[in-house]
């Protein structure tokens, strides 16, 4: 297939885009016709149920395999004396995105809740007993978990593949520089995914090819993935994963209990289901990992910055290499003329962090967002001020001009609608009409714009419809929907045209769900999918005498509503199935590319930005926290799908609240077990946590991140949010926040 | 998981004696016992399901004006009665404060008493716990504690009991009825849970085959309906157990306490009534010196088992905030937020 299918210069797209269509699969969804992985249940079908590690460190001694065997239903229980031989090392990490993973390889124990062995059972109740009974025998080593009980080394990369250190500028002559040195040490606890839809997948082998229902966030990228580990083409691995119940990152990586499906069911000749459960996701599927942050702001007497240090140790397994990539959060949010972001690892036994939704950059930006509120108090700057006379115009980091950025824009805005200004300087100060301490904060959002790779196929159809395909993943985040109104925007049809399918490996790949770049890389290639199509119909109607548009140049034909019509003379117009009909043509496909080109990468910084504020209310003596408003105003490019951003937006921000406020995963430092690993002990935000919020968006033409001019907004609004609220809860009580979640005894 | 036989007998002498195989236990609304089967902490191989016994639904006035609940009363439908949330508003606000409007649909009264501390380890079936397996030893004891007891706890065990229902129910001096293969007895409920001592595994005064068959709010317990109130501590607004709680209930006259009522919650192994700080409050004018003096009467003896000595402060605090509330007068009607210190509903008094 040519590269030029993606178009190259900015596009003006149709009359569906920009619209707030709802959901078109939010029907289905509620009616419970939507059937996810864990639905499937295949003729034949046997249930797995893995055991897990009860130890976080250590051996398996012994199972008893004999009484999970013994117990009624119980089919086959697969342990690491027999499981079968796989074809890929699951220590490998054969590629970017592959992370070590645990499939029974060994006795070794690397974190507590990993797989010690497989139960296959007749019913998920004697799956689930059997493995239970299986009550392993460790060998127990010491754990370590915690930063202080960690083991410290010196990281190669982190996130996926970046750099563990980057600077710019001379650091030392910054501070030396400096009128004011503001130093702040911040630490995030672990934290989980917690997706509504527990991890699944039903692995079934027909005629040596593998056919999968799981969630997944990288349709086609899995396929070799599951392929190397069997031996098999990644054409003769078939994904369907039409619905997620949320994704976050977890769904994105290849995790040790879907080989052990798939394995299984090679083993038993039979389908085999396996759904985690809630317990089970804290563990082997990913998790965001601790971090402890160290800035260092230097200040000039006009509050500029001089110099930002930002130092993040951040926590990962024993035996593999995923580190939240905070620091990078200073590369390219404030101005300053020397920036170093660092970070070192921490091994704990727990099972290895992966990308949760903003990965470094929530955890980034919330300390450099506290960061820069003590640095504002020790200016004697209002936040929103001090900010502002670090804006920055460039990209910090590489210099390079914004291919867009108006935060200038959000600031003024986003300040406007909360009321900023008279605010206060120092802490303490408002009261609402019951006495409780009111406060206000305030955090710049900030999250790259960056695009993977996507391929998509657009078939106009005699009837002057459509079919448009890409194994784009809808993670519940409305996805399809927006995709499927470039799509017809693509193709000059109406939304109710256009017939979208989805969510399945045989298609063309429809890149990640990820990076909140999924709209931007599989939009682009739908809708230069549909481009193609209807060029070769124009190409068809202009050189064909018979028709109304014959002789007229390809540029002078616009599509629309299902007709070509010729620019300024809307009576010489014909229809797409008159055309198709004429040429005799039952369908014509188009093909489509999404990618970014080097030059444009190369080019310009990619960011989409926003600006939040947040008022708490603070009881004064017992010290509950509840948020009365939260505003966020954000540029993130050209907005397909109002309703849809605006949920995103507000789903990133609560995700903030749960950030700065709940959300952290406690570990027993002896045992490694999580001792909150439920929905009842891990806690996320409920509606009584959120009186208000609002998400503005400020209108931004980027003419480079892509022809359509799309960012990204499904992680934005983390960034910001937790720094205004604990920038809030400081100006409510005067206590800078530590450490997050911000407690209660934090602020007694 | 295990199996299990499932009975649903239809009269009270059935479930008695299905009840009376030490491997059986009883099912209410499922709410905590079907999670503790999944996490392996509970192994019945019976479940006598006692949801079809008659009569145990109801809320009754009996003649002498006391207030009787059954055991099957759902938790959603007791807040929803008017005539018991006028009565013993701060009972319904409990209520309202707990868990979510789901859970509250299934949850029983009798499964609400008997519910199970949270305390991790207790749910850990790796775990060592005195609790779930006597001898064992108490994992919590160094372990995660932030919200354990500070009052009567033993080295044994420092957990506490999660309930919010029951923390006005033991301020207002309510009784259980208790059923069982010798009878009926009944019991005040303040001292129907347990205290850990050396054998923390006994967590309630049940014996054995006993079921909880209802409530009762004795007559005079609804003359507090006018200054009661029910707060809850806690960081997420909704849908959490409290760090720690109180239940106070005033009975005024020209402006001088002559009956206080107070119990915290979150803080022992029991809902604790706080008698020495009611004596304390008898005869006294509101103010918030008496107030912050009842608190101290009612935490003297408190002390952390953990690191959770944050919770005495707090539990004062609480305490106070929650006499001052009741003496500001019951709200009109249920805060939007039940049981928070952050409602922002008005506080108008019902002057009942
Ligand atoms: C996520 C979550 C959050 C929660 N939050 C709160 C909260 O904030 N505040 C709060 O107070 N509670 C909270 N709860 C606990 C909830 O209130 C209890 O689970 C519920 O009240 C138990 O009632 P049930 O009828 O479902 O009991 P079941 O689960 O049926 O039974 C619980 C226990 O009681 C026994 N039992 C039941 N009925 C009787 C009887 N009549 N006689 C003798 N024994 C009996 C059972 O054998 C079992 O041991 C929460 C629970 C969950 C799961
Ligand atoms: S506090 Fe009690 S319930 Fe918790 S581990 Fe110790 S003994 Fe068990």
């Amino acid at each position: 297939m040519p590269d030029d299918f993606a178009p190259a210069s900015h596009v003006r797209l149709g009359s569906n885009s920009g619209q707030p269509q709802t959901r078109l699969d939010g029907l289905a969804k509620i009616t419970g016709q939507a059937t996810y992985a864990a639905d499937n249940a295949p003729e034949g079908m046997l249930w797995a149920v893995y055991a897990g590690a009860p130890a976080g460190r250590g051996r398996v001694a012994s199972l008893d395999t004999g009484a999970a065997l013994a117990h009624p239903g119980v089919v086959h229980v697969i342990t690491p004396q027999n499981r079968a031989e796989l074809q890929q090392d699951p220590d490998a990490r054969a590629h970017v995105f592959a992370w070590k993973i645990d499939i029974l390889q060994s006795e070794t124990i690397r974190y507590a809740g990993a797989p010690v062995a497989l139960v296959l059972a007749e019913t998920l109740e004697a799956a689930t007993e059997g493995a239970r009974l299986l009550a392993p025998e460790v060998e127990p080593l010491p754990v370590r978990i915690g930063f202080d009980d960690g083991e410290p080394f010196e990281a190669a990369t982190v996130g996926i593949g970046a750099n563990p250190a980057t600077s710019v500028g001379d650091l030392e002559a910054g501070f030396a520089a400096a009128e004011r040195i503001t130093e702040v040490e911040i630490e995030t606890p672990p934290q989980y995914h917690n997706a509504m839809e527990p991890h699944a997948i039903v692995a079934q082998w027909q005629d040596g090819r593998l056919v999968i229902d799981t969630p997944n966030q990288a349709i086609v990228m899995s396929r070799p993935l599951f392929a190397e580990y069997f031996g098999i083409a990644p054409e003769d691995v078939h994904i369907r994963s039409p619905y997620l119940g949320g994704g976050f990152g977890s769904k994105a990586i290849l995790n040790g209990p879907q080989i052990l499906a798939c394995l299984a069911a090679r083993e038993t000749g039979r389908p085999v289901k396996l759904v985690l459960s809630r317990a089970q996701m804290y563990g082997p599927v990913g998790h965001r990992g601790a971090t402890r942050q160290t800035l260092r702001l230097g200040t000039d007497a006009e509050g500029r910055l001089t110099a930002l240090a930002h130092h993040s140790v951040s926590a990962t397994s024993s035996f593999d290499d995923f580190l939240e990539p905070a620091a990078n959060a200073s590369l390219n949010t404030y101005a300053s003329p020397a920036i170093s972001a660092s970070h070192s690892g921490s091994r704990w036994d727990i099972g290895t962090p992966g990308p949760m939704r903003a990965p470094g950059e929530a955890t980034g930006s919330a300390a450099l967002e506290c960061a820069m509120d003590e640095a504002a108090e020790a200016a004697g700057l209002d936040p929103l001020e001090f900010r502002l006379r670090n804006y920055a115009e460039t990209d910090p980091a590489t210099g390079r001009a914004f291919s867009s950025k108006a935060l200038r824009e959000c600031y003024r805005l986003g300040a406007e609608r909360f009321g900023w200004a008279g605010r206060p300087m120092a802490p303490g100060q408002m009261r609402d009409a019951k006495g409780r301490l009111l406060g206000w904060g305030m955090g710049t959002s900030l999250f790259p714009a960056p695009m993977s790779q996507a391929l998509a196929r657009a078939t106009l159809r005699a009837d002057g419809s459509a079919l448009v395909e890409t194994a784009a993943a809808d993670m519940g985040q409305g996805a399809w929907t927006a995709l499927a109104q470039i799509a017809a925007d693509g193709l000059g049809l109406d939304l109710a045209q256009v017939e979208f399918r989805s969510g399945d490996s045989e298609l063309p790949d429809g890149g990640v769900a990820g990076g909140s770049g999924h709209t931007a890389t599989a939009g682009s290639a739908l809708f230069s999918a549909g481009q193609d199509a209807v060029a070769q119909l124009v190409r068809l109607a202009v050189e064909d005498p018979a028709s109304p548009l014959h002789g007229a140049g390809n540029q002078a034909v616009r599509a629309q509503g299902g007709r070509l019509m010729l620019e300024g003379d809307p009576s010489r117009s014909e229809s797409y199935a008159a055309v198709l009909a004429r040429a005799g043509l039952e369908t014509l496909a188009g093909n489509g590319r999404g990618a970014r080109s080097p030059e444009a990468a190369g080019a310009h910084a990619m960011f989409s930005h926003g600006a939040v504020f947040a008022e708490v209310a603070v009881d004064p003596d017992l010290f509950q926290i509840r948020v009365t408003r939260l505003v966020g105003a954000f540029a993130a490019g050209r907005i397909i799908n109002p309703r849809l951003a605006e949920s995103q937006l507000f789903g990133g921000m609560v995700w903030g609240l749960g950030f700065a406020l709940q959300e952290e995963a406690v570990h027993d430092r002896r045992s490694g077990r999580l001792v909150n690993g439920d929905l009842a002990g891990y806690h996320v935000p409920v509606n009584a946590d959120l009186a208000s919020i609002e998400a503005l968006t400020v209108p931004e033409e980027d003419p480079f991140v892509n022809a359509l001019g799309v960012k990204g907004v499904g992680e934005l609004g983390i960034t910001g949010t937790v720094g205004a609220i604990a920038n809030a809860v400081w100006h409510a009580t005067g206590r800078r926040a530590r450490r997050f979640p911000v407690m209660i005894e934090d602020l007694l | 998981m295990k199996s299990f036989d499932y009975l649903r007998p239809d009269t009270l002498d059935e479930a008695l004696a299905a009840l009376s195989d030490p491997d059986a236990a009883a099912l209410g609304g499922g709410t905590n016992l079907l999670d503790l089967m999944k996490l392996g902490v509970a192994g019945p191989s019976k479940i006598v399901d006692l949801t079809r016994l008659p009569g145990l639904d109801r809320i009754e006035t009996l003649p002498d004006g006391t207030v009787r609940i059954g055991a099957l009363v759902r938790n959603a439908a007791l807040p929803r009665d008017p005539g018991f949330a006028a009565a013993f508003p701060m009972v319904a606000e409990a209520l309202l404060s707990g868990a979510s409007g789901q859970l509250r649909n299934a949850a029983t009264v009798g499964g609400n008493l008997m519910q199970a501390t949270r305390c991790a380890y207790f749910q850990d079936p790796f775990a060592a716990c005195n609790r779930r397996a006597p001898g064992t030893g108490c994992d919590a004891k160094d372990g995660a504690n932030r919200n354990h007891a500070i009052l009567g706890w033993s080295p044994a065990c420092i957990a506490t009991h999660p309930s919010d229902f029951c923390v006005p129910l033991a301020a207002l001096g309510a009784i259980v009825e208790i059923a069982g293969p010798d009878g009926l007895r009944e019991l005040p409920l303040a001292e129907f849970h347990l205290l850990p001592g050396e054998e923390a595994h006994l967590t309630t005064q049940l014996a054995p085959g006993e079921i909880v068959l209802a409530l009762r709010l004795p007559p005079g317990a609804a003359d507090f309906a006018g200054h009661a109130r029910y707060l809850k501590l806690r960081e997420r607004n909704s849908y959490a157990f409290a760090i720690v709680s109180a239940a106070a209930a005033l009975r005024l006259e020209d402006g001088v306490i002559r009956e206080a009522r107070l119990a915290l919650g979150g803080v022992a192994a029991r809902p604790w009534r706080a008698t020495a700080a009611e004596t304390l409050l008898a005869g006294a004018r509101p103010a918030p010196e008496t107030f912050a003096a009842a608190a101290e009467a009612a935490l003297a003896e408190a002390a952390p088992s953990g690191a959770n000595g944050f919770k005495i402060a707090l539990a004062g605090r609480i305490l106070a905030r929650a006499l001052a509330a009741a003496a500001a007068g019951t709200p009109a009607r249920m805060p939007a937020l039940p049981g928070s210190v952050l409602d922002d509903s008005d506080t108008e008094a019902a002057h009942a």
